[in-house]
């Protein structure tokens, strides 16, 4: 009466119902394939009846076209703002504005403090040292502390990549992702493009360069996702060793020589060097870097005339560009630091106007 | 052990280890099988009848790969809690991993594992102890008085044996004791990720750990077996490539036998895009290549068990950031409901295959006579309701942690009744 148990069963079969994966994989081959080819390259708009829903600022990937163009026409309207005698406006009049700078910086949490009060906000600032952080609490125990003093706008720059998405699942208030680990650095890319278009007077059809240490770059990401949302394209430039080669799944083309692309591109970021970086080897030393990577005047002239050379800051001068290029007239360095702030003003402006997680 | 007798009455009957696979009646007394086939009267005299109709009555399942954490992180689970999550899921035996806090490196350990096991009166729960002292991965621990304390194989899980000296040395010792070495393959030189190496992970930001980290390591021991002759396992599967060289191993003749576990037959990497950290596991979610590998591996033998890998954190732990939270997920209380939706419901197996890699697959793996219903063994039983349709709820389960991904996830199949030494544990 025993039947012989089939072991081996070899029949082929189909996997069809990946429990989450398949879900989530749909979705980014459906956004890869809406980045990828670039359809045709016509300049966004916002429309004049677009309304901003947004409660938070995690990352350019969420983000439309066209609720990208809404803020950097909404940061047209705040540069004005910083070219009045009086250089404020009650937009944010008794709302509390938390910093809060797990991770040190200089040039972002100036910009974002500087912007809440132009906005006249009240601001709440947290910095690594010698707080709570170094103390061994953990991320959400903080934020949650400090969300019980009533705070309407979360700024959050952190170390590890995920954690403003973290946080803002966590409060009510709204959060901008000032930066998180590898992953996505909002404002500055939308400083970055805005500069772009401010300079240049497009977005569609340019071809953007960025140059340097992609692979722990978030100035990188949100660049990318960004640029390639408004019709632009992108190549990334570096050695094997800094530039993972699926990054291509994001949208953009890799190139490990800067002389080949020079000739063809509108604008070249180039992303500073961590020296920190060193330890792990990922290249054989700053000299060789510079001489394969770096800007000089001799490229300078290889590139197209009016070429933009922009750089997220702080530079190392003499490594990622030298002085002559970075203080010449195809930098906009600077000039996208004074952006920054009426990017970061429109976005503190926007989020508190939304809404919708 | 217990005198009471038990009936299950027409239920089918699968038993991979006999080649049984029939509608009958299977007899329990004095805790052993007494009986599988048509009852007749005598067997019916004082006995407890169960009705099995439309279920599967199939030796007690086995999951060789539990964390159960005691001693040291009694808060994320125990011995006794492990046990009883175990039999929830319809397991009668587990076994315990010796990276617990001290390391389970020595005979006193067995000991403990054991003594606690009977305290507890759940699942059996039978000790792996440690390949080397402290897990440090240098010095041979005492795996000759481990075995005799009643370990069922060796392992530094967590860690692989990086050293290939003292890895040739500890398959030469376990060759001696018969005893499996069963290896976590990570080359801990190319370790430094939190999730898949492949354009998720670049997406996200985040270290990526490439399947070669796991096949370097495999494919060096697999040279060692080559050479010593050892019995040595795999943990937890989870590239093509390893599927591919442990087939190719086996058709050479080698002693290797692997496991695959539920996470790595249900999601891909794709599933970390939300920085959800109970999706973070080591060896980490990877392709639907991979997945498709590991189901066609389980399918046609090539992996030999099922290993659920239950590794238990507290919410506070698992709380935290991606990179910084700790790799593990539990699903020993929902396991076989996984294995059922990855392998039946997908069409990759039928029942049968599904029990012998949780049965006669995970008991060849540890040299042991149970998984099996054959007459005279321990009275094991699990039965199996295969249309049952239910959702997974954290909540409700036994195990004392809750880093569960699969919370809410509409299941078909569980265990409705599981018997261990003839006593009905639930």
């Amino acid at each position: 009466m025993t039947k012989k148990v089939p072991i081996s069963s070899r029949k082929k079969h189909k996997i069809t119902d990946f429990v989450g994966g398949d879900v989530s994989e749909r979705t980014t081959t459906q956004r890869i394939a809406a980045l990828v080819p670039n359809p045709s390259p016509v300049e966004v708009t916002s429309g004049d009846d677009f309304v901003w829903t947004r409660k938070d600022l995690l990352g350019l990937d969420q983000l439309s076209p066209q609720e990208i163009v809404h803020i950097l026409d909404t940061a047209e309207t705040f540069r004005e703002v910083s070219t009045r005698s009086i250089k404020k406006v009650p937009a944010l009049r008794g709302k509390v504005v938390a910093l809060l700078f797990f991770e040190d910086s200089t040039r972002t949490r100036m910009s974002f403090e500087l912007a809440a009060s132009r906005m006249s906000a009240d601001t709440l600032l947290l910095t690594s040292k010698g707080s709570s952080i170094s103390k061994g609490e953990t991320t959400l125990d903080t934020i949650k502390n400090i969300e019980a003093m009533g705070v309407d706008v979360f700024v959050i720059r952190h170390g590890e990549s995920g954690a403003a998405q973290m946080v803002a699942k966590q409060v009510t208030g709204s959060v901008i992702n000032a930066g998180d680990g590898s992953h996505e650095h909002p404002t500055q890319a939308l400083l970055d493009i805005f500069t772009i278009r401010q300079r240049l007077g497009r977005l569609a059809g340019l071809k953007v360069a960025i140059v340097g240490d992609i692979a722990h770059s978030r100035v990188a990401r949100s660049n990318i996702l960004g640029l390639r949302k408004l019709g632009a394209e992108v190549v990334v430039v570096g050695p094997p060793t800094l530039v993972p080669n699926k990054i291509t799944a994001m949208g953009c083309s890799v190139s490990h020589s800067l002389d080949e692309v020079l000739g063809e591109v509108d604008a070249i970021n180039m992303l500073r060097i961590q020296f920190e970086r060193f330890g792990g080897g990922l290249f054989p030393s700053l000299a060789e870097y510079s001489k394969l990577f770096g800007m000089t005047s001799a490229r300078l002239k290889r590139c197209k005339k009016d070429v933009l050379i922009m750089h997220p800051g702080p530079i190392n001068r003499g490594v990622e560009l030298t002085s002559e290029v970075a203080d010449g007239p195809n930098s906009c360095i600077l000039q996208q630091v004074t952006n920054g702030l009426a990017v970061r003003m429109a976005v503190l402006y926007l989020v508190s106007q939304g809404k919708i997680d | 052990m217990t005198n009471k007798k038990i009936l299950i009455q027409n239920g089918r009957v699968i038993d991979p280890a006999n080649d049984l696979d029939e509608v009958c009646d299977v007899l329990i007394a004095k805790g052993k099988i007494a009986k599988v086939g048509a009852a007749n009267k005598t067997d019916l005299r004082g006995a407890e009848v169960v009705d099995a109709k439309g279920k599967i009555v199939a030796p007690g399942l086995i999951d060789i790969h539990v964390h159960t954490r005691e001693p040291g992180h009694e808060e994320e689970e125990t011995i006794a809690s492990a046990a009883r999550a175990a039999v929830a899921g319809g397991f009668t035996t587990i076994c315990a991993m010796p990276n617990t806090h001290p390391p389970m490196d020595d005979e006193i350990a067995m000991h403990y594992v054991i003594q606690r096991s009977l305290e507890a009166a759940a699942a059996r729960v039978l000790p792996v102890g440690c390949i080397t002292k402290n897990r440090e991965g240098k010095q041979l621990a005492e795996m000759g008085a481990m075995l005799a304390a009643g370990a069922v194989g060796f392992s530094d899980d967590g860690n692989g044996i990086s050293d290939s000296s003292v890895m040739q040395r500890a398959l030469q010792y376990a060759s001696m004791l018969g005893a499996p070495i069963l290896q976590h393959c990570q080359e801990s030189s190319l370790f430094g990720g939190s999730m898949n190496s492949g354009a998720i992970a670049v997406r996200l930001g985040l270290g990526g750990i490439a399947a070669s980290c796991e096949e370097i390591m495999l494919q060096r021991d697999l040279d060692l077996v080559k050479r010593t002759g050892a019995k040595y396992h795999m943990m937890h599967a989870s590239s093509a490539g390893s599927v591919d060289l442990i087939r190719r191993a086996k058709a050479a003749g080698l002693p290797v036998t692997a496991e695959a576990a539920p996470h790595h037959l249900l999601f891909t990497d794709s599933a970390c895009m939300d920085y959800d950290s109970n999706f973070k596991m080591n060896p980490p979610l990877r392709s639907a290549h991979d997945v498709e590998a590991l189901r066609h591996g389980v399918a046609d033998g090539t992996i030999d068990t099922l290993a659920t890998d239950h590794a238990p954190h507290t919410r506070e732990e698992k709380e935290l950031e991606f990179a910084l939270a700790p790799f593990g997920i539990i699903s020993l209380d929902c396991a076989l409901g996984l294995y059922a939706k990855a392998m039946i419901d997908s069409g990759a197996c039928d029942w049968p295959t599904l029990i012998e890699r949780m049965t006669a697959g995970p008991a060849k793996v540890i040299n042991s006579e149970l998984g099996t219903l054959t007459p005279g063994a321990a009275a094991d039983v699990t039965i199996i309701d295969p249309k049952k349709r239910w959702t997974v709820n954290v909540d409700k389960f036994a195990s004392i942690s809750r880093n569960c991904p699969y919370d809410g996830m509409k299941l078909k199949g569980r265990a409705i009744m599981t018997i261990i030494d003839g006593q009905i544990k639930s």
